[in-house]
């Protein structure tokens, strides 16, 4: 089991690695001019040179990467102008516009998606498995197709359209902002409901179709039957024997959903005006902000392979068949 | 009970007011393939099941009777679709009871099956009567270890703590032959062998002590030398625990090992019923004797096989008359019309009050000799 970890730990970071130097061959390639931007319009060539200067940029781009990765690990030191600033690791570098630490901006960022993203993922794993297994139980009945075609009638309708309708009709609910949980976890919720009842109810719609569609299945094996010839109650085979096998596929789909979510609340940040990681990297991204746009996507790279592994090891626990796999 | 005329019964619960699908009412006469007077703990009478499916309504059992007394075991053989695991399934309740419709009469130990109540049904499953199924890598729950499942029925009829339940499945594991129960009570399905996996679920089957126990076709999935294994113990387990058994299956190799009766099963009814010895040796019934006459012999001249010709009927529509008439090789020796026109009844054998079969034929032509003699116990 141990080894089992290691051996994905080390795939990972090596996922990681290859991503981040991808990333900068692809920006390193893009025409673009990172000391002209820094330097602004009263620009002269000294300050200019002297920029280009003390961010490597007139080095090659391997040794750029390789300052970039020194940076990560140990740390690196920024002479500018005659001054040298040094920038503890993990150093992702200054943002070009800001000129604050990228992880900084980074670590304010992280947060906000983080709260947005597990709040709402709460919401509809609960309320689409729930409701799933109810309907997966009535199967064709009016209650069971009338959760279907409210589920896909929901599930068409285009995310951000719900986010807006959320955010122009629904004004009852306190207004958006965020809040740190460690400060005041009350505000924070309130905060964040909003973009929470949107991501929620997206997606629940897609959890309750496949939890029911798991759950039918998993009602329909051999070993349902068993369960209901031992003489136990329907609720004890669909809540026990059933949901157990039914949430294997779901809890899978989960952590896949959930690192995309990560990365991708771009519409829900903006439309509530939440100051998350996807509203920072299209800032950066507007404002060619290399070393923003770096850690983002580092950060992203990390989310997604980290998730991966957790709904691995996960799988293992939930699975007994799959254990020291 | 088993003394009361059964023509008098009255079928139970649902309409009854379908006639037109089944044949002339049918005098219905229980075999007596066991002595007299021991009671009969297995009761079935008239048992029409019924329920809808994509292309139409199947009557997948059409007025079956028959009786098991304790300490017996029953094979009922037939093709797939001839009703012997549906009609087993409506002895536990175990059809879906929205969209099945079943008359007729269920009793086991004298309760009254069909028409029973959920909560009345959950008190009688896995005590009063229990199943062992085909595939045990399929039925037992791979996310759950063997002793958890054991327990979990165990307590579904015990109100007893885990600690107690566990060392009751620890025991039973015991006497289904299973080595070091202790540490395999821990384990997962997907930790046994296939045969281990079998033992297990008729550990769990018995862990209530029930009288009666239903095996569908429960060495089909096993190697062929794991079988032999699980039929011994089947039956010494039925002499220890002193149940009834139904076994299932189409195997006749089977049924000369494990049985004492055989009920021929074709297109949702019996067929032919009687001593495992009598219907070996020399079957009443044309589909019986095809049966026997499809098994290749061991010893004996090699030559081709004798299958039955055709294939079986569809449920959604049966033959007219009797159901095998498509593919009997002896229709001709009836006269006239009768077997495309008249569904023959089960009657008994005016030589052998202990067999009854279906089929118009008169008798000598009616005993078939079998080329075939299956090993008996």
């Amino acid at each position: 089991m141990l080894f089992y970890i290691l051996r994905r730990v080390i795939s990972a970071i090596s996922v990681v690695i290859v991503t981040v130097v991808c990333s900068f061959l692809l920006f390193f390639a893009a025409p673009h001019d990172p000391a002209g931007v820094i330097c602004g319009p009263k620009c002269t060539p000294e300050r200019l040179k002297d920029i280009t200067n003390s961010l490597n940029l007139d080095q090659p781009v391997v040794e750029q990467i390789g300052l970039y990765f020194k940076g990560i690990v140990v740390g690196r030191d920024y002479t500018a102008g005659g001054v040298t600033r040094h920038c503890d690791a993990p150093c992702l570098g200054y943002s070009y516009i800001l000129g604050v630490p990228v992880t900084d901006l980074l670590a304010r960022a992280v947060p906000v998606t983080l709260s947005i993203v597990i709040g709402g993922a709460t919401i509809y794993l609960v309320f689409g498995v729930l409701i799933g297994t109810i309907a997966a139980r009535v199967r064709g009945t009016t209650l069971d197709k009338a959760t279907v075609g409210t589920s896909l009638v929901i599930g068409s309708v285009p995310y951000f359209i719900v986010a807006l309708v959320i955010a122009l009709y629904a004004t009852f609910l306190p207004k958006s902002q965020y809040v740190s949980f460690f400060d005041n976890p009350i505000q924070w919720a309130g905060g964040l409901l909003a973009a929470w009842l949107c991501l929620g109810l997206t997606n629940s719609a897609q959890y309750t179709r496949y939890s029911r569609a798991s759950m039918i299945e998993a009602l329909g094996q051999d070993f349902a039957r068993t369960a209901r010839s031992k003489g136990i109650s329907e609720r004890r085979v669909v809540y026990r024997h059933g949901l157990r096998a039914a949430m294997t596929p779901v809890i899978t789909i989960f952590g896949v959903d959930v690192a995309y979510q990560l990365v991708n609340t771009i519409f829900t940040e903006r439309i509530f005006q939440l100051p998350g990681l996807g509203t920072r990297i299209i800032n950066a991204f507007n404002q060619y902000d290399l070393p923003v746009l770096m850690g983002g996507v580092i950060v992203g790279a990390t989310v997604l392979v980290v998730m991966n592994l957790v709904v691995d090891i996960l799988y293992t626990v939930l699975d007994p068949r799959v254990r020291l796999g | 009970m088993s003394d009361t005329d059964p023509t008098t019964s009255v079928p139970q619960g649902g309409n009854m007011t379908d006639q037109s699908v089944r044949a002339p009412q049918t005098v219905t006469r229980i075999p007596r393939a066991h002595a007299e007077g021991e009671e009969a703990y297995l009761e079935v009478n008239d048992l029409h099941v019924q329920f809808p499916t994509a292309d139409g309504k199947v009557q997948a059992v059409q007025g079956l009777s028959y009786s098991l007394p304790l300490r017996r075991t029953l094979a009922i053989v037939g093709e797939s679709g001839s009703g012997k695991s549906v009609s087993s399934m409506a002895i536990l309740g175990l059809h879906d009871r929205k969209s099945t419709w079943i008359s007729g009469s269920i009793k086991v130990g004298g309760k009254e099956v069909v028409g029973m109540s959920e909560k009345d049904l959950m008190s009688y499953r896995g005590a009063d009567a229990a199943m062992i199924f085909q595939d045990p890598q399929s039925s037992l729950h791979p996310f759950f270890t063997i002793g958890d499942q054991i327990m979990e029925s165990y307590r579904a009829h015990h109100n007893v703590s885990k600690r107690v339940a566990k060392a009751r499945a620890i025991d039973m594991l015991g006497r289904v032959g299973i080595p070091n129960p202790s540490r395999r009570v821990n384990q997962f399905p997907h930790e046994f062998s296939g045969g281990m996996r079998q033992r297990a679920m008729i550990a769990m089957a018995l862990v209530n002590d029930p009288k009666l126990l239903i095996a569908d076709e429960p060495t089909t999935a096993l190697d062929v030398t794991v079988q032999a294994q699980i039929l011994d113990l089947i039956s010494d387990l039925q002499r220890d625990f002193g149940s009834a058994v139904v076994f299932i299956t189409h195997d006749l190799g089977v049924v000369a090992e494990i049985a004492d009766d055989i009920l021929v099963m074709y297109g949702g009814n019996a067929v032919e019923h009687g001593p495992v010895d009598k219907i070996l040796g020399a079957p009443l019934h044309p589909y019986s004797w095809g049966l026997l006459e499809s098994i290749p012999a061991v010893s004996g001249t090699p030559g081709p096989l004798h299958p039955i010709p055709g294939s079986p009927p569809s449920l959604l529509a049966m033959p007219s008359g009797c159901a095998f008439h498509p593919r009997c090789e002896f229709r001709d020796r009836v006269g006239g019309d009768l077997c495309r026109t008249l569904k023959p009844e089960l009657i008994s054998r005016t030589a052998d009050q202990g067999r009854t079969s279906r089929c118009h034929l008169k008798e000598p032509d009616r005993v078939f000799e079998t080329e075939v003699l299956p090993r008996l116990p």
